[in-house]
């Protein structure tokens, strides 16, 4: 298990390397820097303009820039934002709660809806519920994400006003956070009606975030579930006299969930990609909408740092994964 | 009473092309105590009508009997959840592929206390004391060591030892075996074979086995149906079966052993494969492939009474010599 894991965690340098790289060149190939964006309508000078720039450090050689923040980032700096002055690593920290937030909203909500749903499609093949499910997840897995948003924003909360447009909780409410989860926090304020707010804030970001991987889980879980459903081990358990929930529910199932946990490891990476826009749509304050706007202001410091955060994010969730596929199948554990 | 009494058993499968009947008016009776074999080659419904019998078929047969009684029950007659109470209980059955029958998610103890929890209602310890008892009896070293093992740690033979003790948790009137050797090495074949019937003798159960090798008839059966095309075509005490069998398929498998080859000559075969669903022929099935056969044939196939195996032949064979058979009666005439 020890050097499992010392593999795993070896591979994690030269993808952090390479992250680094694409995240360091690609902003650079933007048009346009930073100072003259921060200048905004203003007029500045050709001086003043270079003068900065010296100061920030971009009038060296790329490749010298690049070693430099390579050295930086080794020893545990990640910048700080041209535009905040803030460092990179404490402004992803105060924010990454809310994507956290939301994404587990989202995963939570496309597992809890998607395994069944696919196991049902599966036992009950063929028919209109096995059809109607795979229709709703192939319209669900094709929906463009900002237009799926504006079309729940319009309905939901334009249209019959049930629920909020933007933002995590009603202005009304205000309290320190202490874990950066609203759902928790509001709870921990005691303040009456915050935790029902910060709930009603959630639902369509979540429900937007969720539709992809909801579907893409159900119709992996389908799959995965016809294959299992006709070995010869379910036909054994079926013999025992087992119930037919207890013959689905556990011994087909357990074999069932080793590829669909690899799909949902596989999707955290699409749901951090899904919270750059969902949180964009609902001006949510998480990572996603900090990356977007560090990229209009072409915010240097913040974009590669925030890259390589969140590439690391998902690195872990993958070794996360390969360890709970270890305790799964004990075929891999021996 | 019989233990088991099957009356004009069919089943039909519902497929692209149609239905096909995998079992044609099957009937089949066997006492306590006793060990029937069922023979015949592959696709002559052997398998198929033992499953509709313990309630395994998928859903896309259809099944109907005049009669399927069990220790004096008529299954036909009784829900799911009764039935559920029977199979894996007074009814059990071991499967063609110990490796996959085993279900590669959990240890061999929790297969086989799940049968005793739901069955016997018994607690861990009295599962674990059980369990250990079982795997003695079907002779595996270590007991208490294997409750822990998976699958995947066992060799075929020792699977299928764990299968048998699976079904004699609950101490079952009736065990059905369904090819259990053909998967393993020949010397494996050996002990298992004499596993099951001294567990037979010790127990008191009755065994239907089905195979396909009539070595294995001849060792271990008491009496033998054989099938053809999913019909029965004879059925005999085995000694007098492979004395004088009655129908010409039953004598043309028999003359196929390699023990009863002529030494130095060419071992007889049976000409062309068991119909199936598209070249299914009309009148007697076995009339394209049968030594003997007559223009009345291709009409229909007579059932003869008991003294002659219930032989399902307008000629059937006695003593080598087919009983009123035009082409035999002119030679006696001459």
């Amino acid at each position: 298990m020890l050097r499992f894991l010392l593999g795993r965690l070896a591979i994690l340098i030269p993808t952090f390397l390479g992250v680094s790289l694409i995240a360091f060149s690609f902003i650079r190939m933007l048009p346009g820097d930073p100072v003259m964006l921060m200048s905004g309508e203003r007029v500045m000078s050709e001086e003043r303009h270079a003068a900065i720039m010296h100061d920030l450090g971009l009038d060296r050689p790329m490749p010298v820039q690049y070693l430099n923040y390579l050295t930086d980032v080794l020893s545990g700096d990640l910048g700080t934002s041209i535009v905040t002055k803030r460092p990179v690593l404490g402004e992803f920290l105060s924010l990454f709660p809310a994507t956290l937030e939301l994404s587990l909203c989202a995963i939570i909500l496309a597992v809890v809806l998607g395994v069944p749903a696919g196991v049902f499609a599966a036992v009950k093949r063929g028919t209109w519920f096995d059809q109607s499910i795979m229709g709703v997840a192939l319209v669900g897995y094709s929906m463009p994400i900002f237009w799926w948003g504006l079309l729940l924003i319009i309905f939901f909360s334009g249209y019959l006003q049930w629920t909020p447009v933007s933002g995590r909780i009603s202005l009304m409410y205000f309290f320190p956070p202490v874990t950066g989860f609203m759902l928790i926090d509001s709870l921990l304020s005691g303040q009456p009606g915050a935790f029902r707010s910060a709930f009603s804030y959630l639902i369509l970001p979540t429900i937007v975030l969720g539709t992809i991987p909801l579907a893409v889980i159900a119709r992996q879980t389908r799959s995965a579930m016809l294959e299992v459903l006709g070995e010869d081990y379910v036909r054994t358990a079926r013999s025992k006299g087992l119930s037919p929930l207890r013959v689905v529910g556990v011994h087909a199932l357990r074999n069932a969930l080793i590829p669909v946990i690899t799909t949902i490891g596989l999707q955290v990476g699409v749901l951090l990609a899904g919270a750059i826009l969902t949180e964009t749509i609902f001006s949510w304050p998480g990572i996603g909408k900090w990356m977007v706007d560090a990229v209009f202001k072409r915010d240097y410091a913040v974009v590669q740092g925030g890259l390589l955060l969140i590439a690391g994010v998902i690195m872990l969730v993958n070794l996360a994964v390969d360890i709970t596929y270890g305790f799964i199948n004990p075929r891999i554990r021996h | 009473m019989a233990l088991l009494e099957i009356q004009n058993l069919t089943v039909e499968f519902q497929t692209a092309s149609g239905l096909f009947r995998a079992v044609d008016n099957v009937s089949l009776t066997c006492d306590r105590g006793e060990i029937l074999s069922i023979v015949g080659e592959s696709g002559s419904g052997k398998s198929v009508s033992m499953l509709a019998l313990m309630g395994l078929l998928p859903w896309t047969a259809k099944i109907t009997a005049d009669r399927l009684a069990f220790d004096g029950k008529d299954l036909i007659g009784l829900s799911p959840r009764q039935r559920r109470n029977i199979i894996g209980k007074d009814m059990a059955m071991i499967f063609q592929e110990p490796m996959s029958s085993l279900n590669p998610c959990f240890t061999v103890g929790f297969q086989l206390g799940e049968t005793l929890r739901i069955h016997m209602g018994m607690n861990r310890a009295q599962r674990r004391e059980r369990s250990i008892e079982l795997l003695k009896l079907v002779g595996i070293p270590a007991p208490e060591e294997r409750l822990s093992n998976f699958p995947h740690q066992m060799s075929g033979g020792m699977s299928q030892r764990v299968m048998i003790a699976m079904a004699l948790a609950c101490n079952p009137k009736l065990l059905i075996a369904d090819e259990p050797t053909t998967a393993l090495d020949v010397t494996i074949q050996a002990q298992i074979l004499d596993l099951l019937v001294r567990l037979q003798k010790e127990n008191g159960m009755a065994l239907v086995l089905i195979t396909h090798d009539m070595g294995v008839v001849a060792e271990t059966a008491h009496r033998v149906q054989v099938q053809y095309a999913g019909q029965k075509v004879e059925e005999q005490p085995v000694g007098q079966l492979f004395a004088d069998p009655h129908h010409p398929y039953t004598a043309a498998l028999l003359a196929a052993l390699p023990e009863r080859a002529v030494a130095g000559e060419k071992l007889p075969s049976i000409a062309g494969v068991v119909p199936g669903q598209h070249d299914r022929p009309t009148g007697c099935l076995f009339a394209p492939r049968c030594a003997f056969v007559q223009p009345d044939c291709h009409q229909g196939a007579r059932r003869q009474g008991r003294e002659l195996g219930e032989a399902l032949c307008n000629y059937p064979l006695v003593k080598g010599v087919p009983l009123d058979h035009p082409a035999f009666a002119v030679k006696e005439g001459a």
